[in-house]
Formats: C-alpha cells, sequence, structure tokens
C-alpha cells in the first residue's frame, strides 16, 4: 500500500503544481485578486505532498519491499541500516523525486516565508516554481515511476553498487541537490520579476538570503562530493574534471558570479538586467548538469542507467525552460531601467570583473565539457578532454579571479582612487612577494600554476582579513563577517590544491610482508596481509605500521573488497591524516612471487581544500536571512533606523 | 558617463569575456583534446606520436606479462579486425581490469608503436562498458 499511497502522492503534488501555476497566472491578471491569497498556501501543501512521497519510498527501501521494482533492482535485505535509507536516491528514480522533491520544499519555503517581495512580484515567482515542477512530476510519471510493482517479486534484491555503499552518499547528493535545485528560486525570482516589471534594489534584497542559501549548499555538496572520491576511489585524485563534476561545478560558478551581482543590485541598485540574466543562466546549469547526469550520455558512477528516452525527455524540458526564460528575457528586457552608474574604480566596478571573469571560466568549463558530445555528433569522431585542457585553460583565469577577489573588498562603492587602493593592498602584496621568494629559494621545481597558487593564496588570506582590520569586531555587520569567512575559504582551499599538486611523493611498489618502502618523510613497513570479512562483503587487508622519523609507529589497514551483490571488488585506501598532510595507502593486487602492490602518497596539507571549502560553506549561515532579520530587529530596536552600508 | 552607455559598455564587456573564453577554449582543445583510437585507427591512420590519446579494445587472452619489478605489466589491446596495440602501463590497474574484457586507457605512443599508457580507466561495475567501445559491437552488454 506504501507504493500505492507515494504514487497518489507524487500525482496529487503535480495537480497541485498545476494549480498553483493556474492560480497565480491567474490571479495577476486584472480581476485575479480574489485569488491571490491561495496561491501560498497551495504552494506549502505541494511541498508537503511531494515530501510524503518521498518519504514513503524512503519507507520502501527501509522495509526492503521487493515487489516494488526500483527496490529489488537497487537494495538488498543483507544491506546496512544507513544504505538502505541513503540508497533510496542512490539510483534514478529515486534521486530525480529527491530533485522534485527539494524543488517542491524550496518553492514551500518561499511561499511560507517571503515577506519582502512585493505580493504581485511573489505569486509570479510561485507560479514559475511550480511550471518547472510541472515539467519534472511529468517526467518522474510518465518515464521514471519510482512506485512501479512488479508482478512477481523476486526473493532477492540486486543490491546496491558498492562504490555507493558509504556515508557520503547519505550526505553528499542531498546537499548538492539542495543547492542544485535551490538555484530554481533565483531562476523563479528573475522570471516573476521579469513578469510584473519589478527589477530593482528591492527584488534584489529578497532574492538574495535564498541564493546564499543555494550556495551554501552547492558549496558543501561539492566539497563532499570532492572527498568522498577522493578516499573511496582510491586513485588520490581530489578532483579528475570528469564531466560529471563539472555538471556540479558550472551551476556553482554562476552562483557564484550571481551571489556577487545581487549583492550590487541591493546595494546599489547597478547591473540590473545582467543579475536577472545570470539567474536564468544559473538554473539553465543546474538543468544542463542534469541532463548530463541523468541522461545516460555520459557514463560515470552517477549515470545509473542508459535510457535515450529519459534524455530526449530532459532536455525538452531544459529547451522549454531555458527557451522560455530566454524568450521572456528578450521581451522585457527593455523594460528593465537602467541602473545607478559607477566609476570603472570602485567595488561595483571589482564585482563587474569577477563576473566576467567567472563567466569566462564558466564558458571555458561549459565548451570543455560539451565538447566531446558535439564533436561526436557532428564527425562521429570520439575524443575526450581531460585535466591537461581545464588546468591550463581555467587555471589563469581563476588566479586572475583570485587577485580580484583579494582586492575587492577593499574598494570603496561608486568611486575610489587607485593611490589608496594599492596602499591597503600594500601588506597581502609584500606577503605574496615573501611566500614566493621564500617558495623559489627552498622548493625549487614547482610547477608555474601550483608556484602562484600558492603566491596568491598567502596574499589573498590576509588580504581577505583586511576588512575587519581596525573595526570593532561586535559591531562589525554580519554580513562583512560572511565575506571575510568565505574568502578566507576559498585562500585556504587554494592553498591546499597548490601545495596537493606541488609537493606530492608517491611510491608504488612490489613489496613481500616483512619489507618496508619510503614516501616523503614516512617509512612504511609491510607487516602482513589477512582475510577479513564485513556485512556483506569480504575483503583481503594490509597491515601497514607507518612512522615519521623517530614517532609513534601507527597502522594503517587499506583494504581490497569483493561485495557479492552485487559482485564488484572495491579498493578501500588507508587514510592518515595529521596536521601537516595526509599519508594514503592502497593496497593493489598479487603476483605469483607472494609480492603484493602498495601505492603510498603523501600528500602534504591536502586536507586544506575540503577544510577550506566546508569553512566556506558553513561561514555564511552569519550572512543568511535570520540572523540579518534578527540583527535589523534588534538594532531597530536598539537605535534610529539606520542602513549598514 | 550616462547610465545608457555604461550598460553598452557593461554589455560589450560581458560578450568580449565570454566569446574571449570560448575562443581561447577552442584554441586549447585543438592540443588538448584526447582523441580515441581503436586498434583499428591505429593501422589505418598510424599511430600519433606528438599528443596524449585515449584507447580502448578488448584485452587480448593470455596477452598480460608482468615485469620483474611487479607493478609494470605489458598487454595487447585487440578489437574485432586484426589490428592489435600493445601497451604498457606501470600502476595498480582497476579492478575490473582482465583479459576479454573491454579497456580504456589513455597515455601517449612512443615509436615503434608501444603505447604508454598513464592511465588505465576505471570500470564502475561490470555492466560498465566504455561509450567509445559500447556504440561499437558491445552494445547490448551495456545495457541492463
Amino acid at each position: 500500500m506504501i507504493a500505492e499511497g507515494g504514487l497518489a502522492a507524487l500525482w496529487i503534488a503535480a495537480a497541485l503544481a498545476l494549480l498553483q501555476l493556474a492560480f497565480g497566472s491567474f490571479a495577476l491578471r486584472p480581476g485575479g485578486e480574489a485569488l491571490m491569497r491561495t496561491v501560498r498556501p497551495v504552494a506549502v501543501v505541494q511541498a508537503i505532498v511531494a515530501a510524503l512521497a518521498f518519504l514513503a519510498l524512503i519507507q520502501l527501501f527501509l522495509r526492503t519491499d521487493l515487489s516494488v521494482k526500483l527496490v529489488a533492482m537497487n537494495s538488498h535485505s543483507m544491506k546496512p541500516f544507513i544504505y538502505k535509507f541513503a540508497g533510496t536516491w542512490g539510483n534514478h528514480e529515486g534521486s530525480m523525486l529527491l530533485w522534485v522533491t527539494v524543488l517542491a520544499v524550496a518553492g514551500g519555503a518561499v511561499a511560507a516565508f517571503e515577506r519582502r517581495l512585493p505580493e504581485r512580484t511573489l505569486i509570479a515567482t510561485l507560479a514559475a516554481q511550480a511550471a518547472i515542477g510541472l515539467g519534472f512530476y511529468a517526467f518522474l510519471l510518465f518515464s521514471s515511476n519510482p512506485f512501479e510493482r512488479l508482478t512477481l517479486a523476486p526473493p532477492e534484491g540486486q543490491g546496491l553498487n558498492p562504490l555507493l555503499q558509504d556515508p557520503g552518499l547519505a550526505f553528499h547528493p542531498p546537499t548538492l541537490y539542495f543547492g542544485y535545485v535551490g538555484i530554481s528560486i533565483a531562476f523563479s525570482f528573475a522570471v516573476g520579476a521579469l513578469v510584473t516589471r519589478d527589477v530593482g534594489a528591492g527584488f534584489a534584497r529578497a532574492m538574495r538570503p535564498w541564493i546564499l542559501v543555494a550556495w551554501i549548499f552547492l558549496t558543501l555538496g561539492i566539497t563532499a562530493g570532492s572527498y568522498w572520491a577522493y578516499y573511496e576511489l582510491g586513485w588520490g585524485g581530489w578532483w579528475f574534471w570528469d564531466p560529471v563534476e563539472n555538471a556540479s561545478l558550472m551551476p556553482w560558478l554562476a552562483a557564484t558570479a550571481l551571489l556577487h551581482s545581487v549583492t550590487v543590485l541591493a546595494t546599489r541598485d547597478s547591473l540590473r538586467a545582467w543579475t536577472v540574466m545570470l539567474a536564468v543562466v544559473a538554473f539553465s546549469m543546474s538543468m544542463i548538469g542534469t541532463f548530463l547526469v541523468r541522461s545516460g550520455i555520459l557514463t560515470s558512477v552517477h549515470a545509473f542507467a542508459v535510457d535515450p528516452e529519459r534524455g530526449a525527455f530532459i532536455l525538452v524540458l531544459l529547451a522549454l525552460y531555458i527557451g522560455g526564460a530566454l524568450l521572456l528575457f528578450a521581451t522585457r528586457v527593455h523594460t528593465v531601467k537602467e541602473g545607478a552608474t559607477f566609476e570603472p574604480v570602485s567595488r561595483e566596478g571589482a564585482l563587474v570583473a569577477n563576473n566576467l571573469l567567472l563567466s569566462a571560466i564558466l564558458g571555458i568549463v561549459f565548451v570543455g565539457t560539451l565538447y566531446p558530445l558535439g564533436v561526436e555528433a557532428v564527425t562521429g569522431e570520439k575524443l575526450s578532454v581531460g585535466p591537461p585542457y581545464f588546468n591550463s585553460a581555467a587555471g589563469p583565469v581563476a588566479l586572475a579571479l583570485v587577485a580580484i577577489m583579494a582586492v575587492g573588498p577593499l574598494i570603496r562603492w561608486r568611486r575610489d582612487k587607485w593611490r589608496e587602493v594599492v596602499n591597503r593592498v600594500a601588506v597581502p602584496l609584500l606577503l605574496s612577494a615573501a611566500t614566493l621568494f621564500l617558495l623559489i629559494l627552498f622548493a625549487p621545481g614547482v610547477g608555474i600554476l601550483p608556484l602562484l597558487g600558492l603566491t596568491f593564496a598567502a596574499g589573498t588570506a590576509a588580504a581577505s582579513l583586511a576588512p575587519l582590520w581596525g573595526r570593532n569586531m561586535r559591531r562589525t555587520p554580519f554580513f562583512t563577517w560572511g565575506m571575510v569567512i568565505a574568502h578566507l575559504g576559498i585562500a585556504v582551499s587554494m592553498a591546499g590544491m597548490a601545495a596537493e599538486s606541488a609537493f606530492t611523493k608517491e611510491t608504488l611498489i612490489a613489496a613481500r610482508p616483512g619489507e618496508t618502502a619510503t614516501v616523503g618523510p614516512w617509512t612504511i613497513r609491510f607487516d602482513a596481509v589477512e582475510p577479513i570479512a564485513g556485512p556483506n562483503w569480504t575483503a583481503i587487508q594490509a597491515r601497514l605500521t607507518a612512522r615519521r622519523g623517530d614517532g609513534e609507529p601507527f597502522l594503517l589497514e587499506p583494504q581490497a573488497r569483493m561485495f557479492s551483490s552485487p559482485p564488484t571488488e572495491t579498493s578501500e585506501a588507508a587514510i592518515a591524516t595529521r596536521l601537516d598532510g595526509q599519508l594514503y595507502t592502497v593496497l593493489g593486487k598479487s603476483d605469483e612471487q607472494g609480492r603484493w602492490q602498495l601505492r603510498l602518497w603523501w600528500k602534504p596539507f591536502v586536507t586544506l581544500i575540503w577544510f577550506g571549502g566546508g569553512y566556506c560553506g558553513c561561514r555564511c549561515w552569519c550572512s543568511s536571512s535570520s540572523w540579518r532579520r534578527w540583527r535589523s530587529a534588534y538594532t531597530r530596536r536598539r537605535t534610529a533606523p539606520s542602513d549598514p552600508r | 558617463m550616462k547610465a545608457k552607455h555604461q550598460r553598452l559598455t557593461l554589455l560589450v564587456l560581458a560578450i568580449g569575456a565570454v566569446l574571449g573564453a570560448v575562443l581561447l577554449s577552442m584554441s586549447a582543445l585543438k592540443d588538448q583534446a584526447a582523441y580515441f583510437y581503436a586498434p583499428a585507427d591505429v593501422a589505418r591512420k598510424g599511430a600519433p606520436l606528438d599528443r596524449a590519446v585515449r584507447i580502448g579494445g578488448m584485452v587480448q587472452e593470455g596477452s598480460i606479462q608482468r615485469a620483474p619489478d611487479g607493478v609494470t605489466i605489458d598487454f595487447v589491446v585487440h578489437d574485432e579486425t586484426e589490428a592489435t596495440i600493445p601497451v604498457r602501463f606501470t600502476g595498480i590497474v582497476p579492478d575490473l581490469f582482465k583479459e576479454n574484457s573491454g579497456v580504456v586507457a589513455e597515455g601517449r605512443f612512443v615509436p615503434g608503436g608501444l603505447f604508454m599508457a598513464s592511465e588505465i580507466l576505471a570500470k564502475h561495475d561490470e555492466n560498465y562498458m566504455p561509450p567509445e567501445l559500447a556504440g561499437d559491437k558491445h552494445k547490448s552488454e551495456s545495457l541492463e
């Protein structure tokens, strides 16, 4: 009954989305005012019903109800509890249901909590959100029904891909989706404001907290995904420029640009049309990402099944929404008035530069990701685009972006003088120069990109703290805190990336038990191999004793695991984290002479990558809406009405 | 500067940035996209020596040989034609790398026709078929 209930909930949610779209559209017509008050409740109820459908699917997975096709195909009664739960979205249908649920919940949250937007614009926003939802409900109901029953229930399920059987599955997809799909709110706001001709500072102030929340989730989701890939795949890399990774990076780049341009719009009432355009682009990138990942056009751990029909369906939705939004933009852009002007040397100028550079990186990643698909479609020739392209094309632009990021917050709004700006960045500049000097002196042979990366990271870290200089910490607005923390997080993360690529040491050996190997400062003794069993796998486990100099020795146990259902082998790296980096060990194959392959890496400061990313993500709770609302209520009570900027 | 002029300037800058990025990308792609070669392609067009490429095919039965160092292997990749490519790889091969099974490797050809693989692409499960191969005779295997 649960499956039928879930399916019914999905149909009802779809019907409510249709109702929301219809009510919203009629409410905006002359004489439709009576319907105005119905739209918010419908959006909230739609969110609740969609969430119920998702809960029903979770329940089916927890019970391992094998009469449901999706459960039988992707679950197994012997699977540990957490993977039964998280396995709900470890497959195509389940993850699309999560997608739609997040979409509906985001719309419901706007309906429930957004009070600053003029009511008409809000109604238009909710109608746009419902229109997106409708397409994806149709996608689920007509081509990816998660609740489909089997006529004959099999005795046992087929199990979940072992690579996905990891705690990361519980965290990475939901956070990523909250970010990915949360950007739909920005899109709907933009569409709503275009419809009611209401693009301006007030609109931006209302939109900003929602973008910020989506951006935070997206940042955390990407960071988590990167760390997961790093330790689970056993390749020692943390970013592979895989098309699926790019699919999450592109919306992040667009959302980051949007976050900055919306700030300009909110504070200075400039960049109106551009901000609206970026909102459309950001969600388009989410949709394109969904298409790339879900259509099966790319083969990866994220593409659960290959089905051309589904790909075509998403492509149609993509064309419909992006095309519709661009058409609306083209016909309405003349109604968007020019905003305030500014001088080139100003905070606005720096933020425009930020936006241009982010757009350029987005273009580079976009072209590199879609080029193989395009070439194959046109000439039939097969090719792939990998790290050499992305690093050499996007790397220099990213460095320029980071430089702007360091200087930008130290420039005044409206207009500023070059000389004064240079004075303000003198300390960070000196720090950068000192870093460069020390690196060239003590670490010769470091590649140009990592070298500049470390140099820029040092300067940027210092510069990102500079806005706090001379301020009373307790009276510094949360907005400023958020910016400082996020920029510092980026600098820290970049330092980690550069250090990892500059200083990683690697050893690959075939060793017999009892032999030792060295990697970087570490001496590693290979003690033994032993068989070991887990809940739904068996493994060969190596015992390695690692020691640095005269330090305390400790044990590392990398495994080669064999999963029974589906029958798959994975290697589980053993990683030791120290303050100054990670020791990463992988067990390979054995040969006839009783030797085992061991791959050992010493990665100095690699942890900074995710620490910076996570820090950057966690920061912004400071500057998101609840805090600011609390703060403004607080200051209003305490003092006369004031504008922090 | 008037608002209208500023808007125009920004528009031109934005278009310039994106166009510049695309042009930069296209020129970088010319050098750095890794083309895919099946053994038949190498036999027909010759082995490209100046750039990184991907090769793919089936691992020939009985062709996997370990070097004495224990971490280097040699094997032969073939396809449905007579053509073959000898491959050398140093590292830990993915779990599902075995004889008579599909493989995709990234690396460079050296003079003499040997392919020095820098990476053997991992297969995520036994149903996985590299997209480059799935198009040919193995299509049915890649679908459920």
